[in-house]
Order: C-alpha cells, then sequence, then structure tokens
C-alpha cells in the first residue's frame, strides 16, 4: 500500500432506490494535492463524496482514509456540502457558522473556549469575511456564503476537505481568492478534493482528475486524463454540445457566472 | 386567583411549546410536531385506563412512548419504505389518532374525566378544579401547573446543555453525520421532549391547538432573528404575550380561552408579518435612494 495515499476507494458501489450511482468505482488519491471530480450531471459525483464521508453506505466496497477506517479519521476530513443543501435563512451569524468547525462529537455538551474563538476568528479572516462577522448568514451574497462554508471547514483544522461544488454561484474575483486559499493548504501538505462542473478551467485548477460516470472513465494528471477518448466516454454526445456553447461564450465574451456584488 | 393561575400555566405551556417548536421549525418538520400531538392519544388512553389517573407518570410515561413511536414510523415510512414525507406523516398520525378515538368510545364511555371533547379542546377553565393542597388548607396551585413545570425543567435542561447538538442539527444534518454525530440519537431525543410537551399540554389546551403554540410563536420569532438565542427568547415574549391578550379577550368576549390565546398569536404573526415587510421595503428605498446619490456624485 502506498504511504502517500490520503483516500482509498476500493471497488466502491452505492446504489440509490436499487439503481447503481456508482458502480465498481476504484482508485487511490495521492496526498498534498488538489483534486478534481469531474463527469457529467448525475454521473455520481456528490454521491461519492457522501459514500466517502460516511453519510451513504456502499452497496459493497469500502473506504480507506490514511490507510484506516473512517470512523477513526474522522476528525482528519473536513466535509463541505452544497451551498444548496442548507437553509440560508437559519437565523445565526457567520460567526456562528464557523463554530460549527469546532463542533466535536466528544464536545458537543461543553462550551467553546478561547483556542476556538481564536480559530474561528482566524479562517474568518483567511476568507477575507471579518467586516462580515455578525451578519446573518441570510444577507450574503451566494459567494460569501460560500466562503462561509470554506472557513467552517478550514475551522476544522482537518488533513482532506472534501468539497461539493464549491465555485457554483461564485463571482470569478471569489472563485480565484478561493483557488489561492486552497492552493496555499495543498502548499502545507492537505489534501483537497473538490467536484467541479467547468471543463474549461479544470487543467489550471487541478493537480490530479478524477473522470466519473457512474464507473471511474479515467484518473491522473490532467494531461492523462483530459483526452478526446476520455472525455467522450464520460460525456457521451452531451461534450459536443458543450464545447461549442463554451467556444461561443469565449468568443462574445459573455460572462458565465452569476453576478456576485459585495453587499 | 383562578385568572392567576390559568395565565401562569398557560405561559409554561406556550414557553414549553415554543422552545421546542423552534427547533421543529427550523428542521422543516413543524407538522410533525402536529402529527405527534395527535398520535399520542392511544398512549394516553391504554395509560388512564390501567392507572385510574389522569397526571400519574406512568400516563405521562406511556403516552411519550406512543409520541416517539409515531416519530418513529414517520422516519420508518418516509426512509425505508420510501413514501412521500407528508403522506407517511397523513398516515401514521390519522391512523393511531383513530386507534385512540376508539379506546375512548369503547372503554371510557360515560367516564368524566376523559372525551373527546377534553382531547381535543383541553379543559383550561378548570384546571384549578385538580389542585394541590397542604396540611388541608394551604393551596399551591393547580395541579397541572406542576406538571408544565416538571416538564419545563426537563425541557430547559436539555436544550441548555444539548444547545450545540440541536443548533448543528437543525442547520445542517448532514455535516453533523460528517462530523460522526450520531444525529438518530439527537432526532429521537427531540422527538422525545415533543412527545412529552403534546402529552403533559394536551390537558390544558388540547390536541389540536397545541400545535398553534408549537408552530406559530416561532415562526413569528424568525421573522425578527438574526441568531437562534434571539428567535428562543422571542418565541417565549410572543407565546406569553398571546396567553395574557387571549386569556382577557376570552373573558371579555366569553368565548374558549384556549381558542382565543392561539387566535390572538396567529393574529400577532401577521401583524409582525405585515410590519417586517413594510419596514423592509422602505429599508430597501432608502439603500437605493442612497445607492443612486453616490452614483450620482460619482458621475459628477
Amino acid at each position: 500500500m502506498n504511504e502517500n495515499c490520503a483516500i482509498e476507494v476500493h471497488n466502491l458501489t452505492t446504489t440509490y432506490g436499487g439503481a447503481p450511482v456508482l458502480w465498481d468505482v476504484d482508485f487511490d488519491l495521492p496526498a498534498g494535492k488538489i483534486i478534481g471530480v469531474i463527469g457529467p450531471n448525475g454521473s455520481g459525483k456528490t454521491t461519492l463524496l457522501k459514500t466517502i464521508m460516511g453519510l451513504l453506505e456502499p452497496s459493497s466496497g469500502y473506504v480507506k482514509i490514511f490507510n484506516q477506517d473512517l470512523s477513526k479519521m474522522r476528525e482528519k476530513i473536513a466535509y463541505v456540502p452544497q451551498r444548496e443543501s442548507v437553509d440560508w435563512d437559519f437565523p445565526a451569524s457567520v460567526f456562528d457558522v464557523v463554530m460549527m468547525g469546532r463542533y466535536r462529537k466528544g464536545n458537543l455538551f461543553k462550551r467553546t473556549n478561547n483556542t476556538d474563538i481564536e480559530i474561528v476568528e482566524e479562517c474568518i479572516e483567511k476568507v477575507g469575511l471579518t467586516e462580515f462577522r455578525n451578519r446573518q448568514i441570510a444577507q450574503l451574497s451566494g459567494g460569501q456564503q460560500q466562503r462561509v462554508f470554506i472557513a467552517r471547514a478550514l475551522a476544522q483544522k482537518a488533513d482532506i476537505y472534501l468539497m461539493d461544488e464549491p465555485f457554483v454561484g461564485v463571482d470569478a474575483a471569489t472563485e480565484n481568492s478561493i483557488l489561492s486559499l486552497l492552493e496555499e493548504m495543498r502548499n502545507t501538505g492537505k489534501t483537497v478534493l473538490i467536484i467541479h462542473h467547468d471543463l474549461q478551467t479544470v487543467s489550471d485548477y487541478f493537480d490530479y482528475l478524477v473522470l466519473l460516470n457512474t464507473r471511474l472513465i479515467a484518473k491522473g494528471t490532467p494531461q492523462d486524463v483530459l483526452t478526446e477518448e476520455n472525455l467522450s466516454n464520460a460525456y457521451g454526445g452531451q461534450l459536443t454540445l458543450l464545447a461549442k456553447v463554451a467556444n461561443l461564450i469565449k468568443e462574445n465574451q459573455f460572462p458565465i457566472r452569476e453576478k456576485d456584488v459585495d453587499l | 386567583m383562578s385568572d392567576f393561575w390559568i395565565i401562569l400555566t398557560a405561559s409554561i405551556v406556550a414557553i414549553n411549546a415554543g422552545l421546542l417548536g423552534c427547533f421543529l421549525l427550523l428542521r422543516k418538520m413543524a407538522m410533525v410536531g402536529d402529527a405527534i400531538s395527535h398520535a399520542v392519544l392511544p398512549g394516553i388512553v391504554v395509560a388512564y385506563y390501567f392507572s385510574g389517573d389522569k397526571t400519574s407518570g406512568l400516563l405521562l410515561l406511556g403516552a411519550t412512548l406512543t409520541g416517539v413511536l409515531a416519530a418513529f414510523l414517520i422516519d420508518f415510512l418516509s426512509r425505508k419504505a420510501k413514501i412521500q414525507g407528508d403522506a407517511s406523516i397523513g398516515i401514521t398520525y390519522t391512523l393511531l389518532f383513530a386507534v385512540g378515538m376508539i379506546m375512548i368510545s369503547s372503554w371510557m364511555q360515560g367516564n368524566v374525566d376523559i372525551d373527546m371533547e377534553c382531547v381535543l379542546y383541553g379543559d383550561i377553565a378548570t384546571i384549578h378544579m385538580d389542585k394541590i393542597i397542604v396540611d388541608d388548607n394551604l393551596y399551591l396551585g393547580p395541579r397541572a401547573f406542576y406538571v408544565e413545570i416538571i416538564a419545563f425543567a426537563i425541557i430547559g435542561l436539555s436544550l441548555f446543555f444539548g444547545f450545540k447538538g440541536f443548533k448543528l442539527l437543525a442547520f445542517n444534518i448532514d455535516y453533523a453525520r460528517s462530523l460522526g454525530i450520531n444525529t438518530g440519537k439527537w432526532h429521537y431525543a427531540l422527538m422525545t421532549l415533543v412527545s412529552l410537551t403534546t402529552v403533559v399540554a394536551f390537558e390544558v389546551v388540547g390536541a389540536v391547538l397545541v400545535v398553534g403554540f408549537l408552530i406559530i410563536p416561532p415562526a413569528t420569532a424568525q421573522l425578527v432573528s438574526t441568531k437562534l438565542r434571539e428567535m428562543l427568547l422571542f418565541t417565549c415574549l410572543f407565546g406569553i404575550s398571546a396567553v395574557i391578550s387571549g386569556y382577557y379577550l376570552a373573558v371579555w368576549l366569553n368565548v374558549s380561552i384556549t381558542g382565543s390565546m392561539v387566535m390572538v398569536s396567529g393574529i400577532i404573526f401577521f401583524a409582525v408579518l405585515i410590519f417586517q415587510r413594510i419596514r423592509n421595503s422602505s429599508k430597501q428605498k432608502i439603500e437605493f435612494t442612497e445607492e443612486l446619490t453616490q452614483y450620482d456624485q460619482a458621475n459628477k
């Protein structure tokens, strides 16, 4: 077994209501890299993340984190769910949500201490939300909400970060600042696994790629994975259409992203 | 004197129900509260049948367990049997409520203490008839008040010590599970507390209107709160205001006390909602004018 393996996924099959969403997926992911998970809609990307996190029970196969069972490694692994998965009208401030990153199975009944508060303040600052720390989360823009989630994961002080579409609904400036934060994390030896849907930016962002469509299509460096054969295996007929649209957008300089203003 | 005790007892009902209602509301489970409040009926009847006493510990325990059973059934139907959520709620509570109704009509015929009327609407005006008296003459208040106080102590302590857990569960249950937290345990802890609240409140306000105490004050509080603690506090304030003004309205108009309390609660909700809308739209107008002036100045 490779010493440098952060996440080992072994012959993993996950079904939802009888139909397989992941079928016999098998790979080892290197530590200290920014890793992208790509694939068409419904290809099982979120399911893969949830199965790694133990939120879904696999029908067969297993996942190991640094060669250990997940139950022993919970504190080493941080999860950033999709932004849409929670109700942002919840009565809580930025500080409150980031503080949840300090919650542990063992400290739920204890009060938060000063170290926790310091870590939370530091993480809020890292994502550039210090001036919004007391603002209710409902009154943030999409990009700011995403940064709250990232700050919460940072506050967990984990070694592996699993992020489900952190760039959705985020403006270009925020996307860049998130990316440089991720690079900074990688340079200190953290492993970051990200579900991504924008094929244009894939080769710029990631050191390593997993291409998925229920089955594992390809894995490796972006040059190895992003071949025409692999992509057409994963995306089938959709890709030509996607590529055409992407080219059109590039040529005409249409904004691709949701407009995002700091309030 | 009975005025005072009725208002005090109803206020504690409002606080108990409201505090738990906040968490139900934030978890989008308001209707589960409704379901539990109806589903405890067979538990109450069975326990009453065996103990013959409306306020015995056995009754409270038995009925509370029926509520938890209802929560479990709902969970089972929606997750394991893949019945859609609102349908599993409908199936579970009407079934259990019907069982309770049949029990009352067959076992409890002619019984003065428990009948459908009391189950549905409660007996708040007569709570002082069942009182606690020590040394033959020292009147300590109605029994229902003490039952509510004990429930309040249990709920208050659970929420105080479990605040982080209940909050995390309400905001982001998947994230809680990713931390390795046993969310099932927290879920059933909340369901047990809700069940306990509806059981102790049913005698006072009835199975139907307890839902008003469970949902309306928290929904009102959520409109004006930016923090969870604030929401809990406002819930208590809105609940108590509804109890006090509802009581005097009922006395003045000579109508149902509980009905009047819940009606006032609903009126407060709409008043706050409308006030909030007006304030927000005028705030937006001001912000917009400010932006415009800034824009104008920048372009000069």
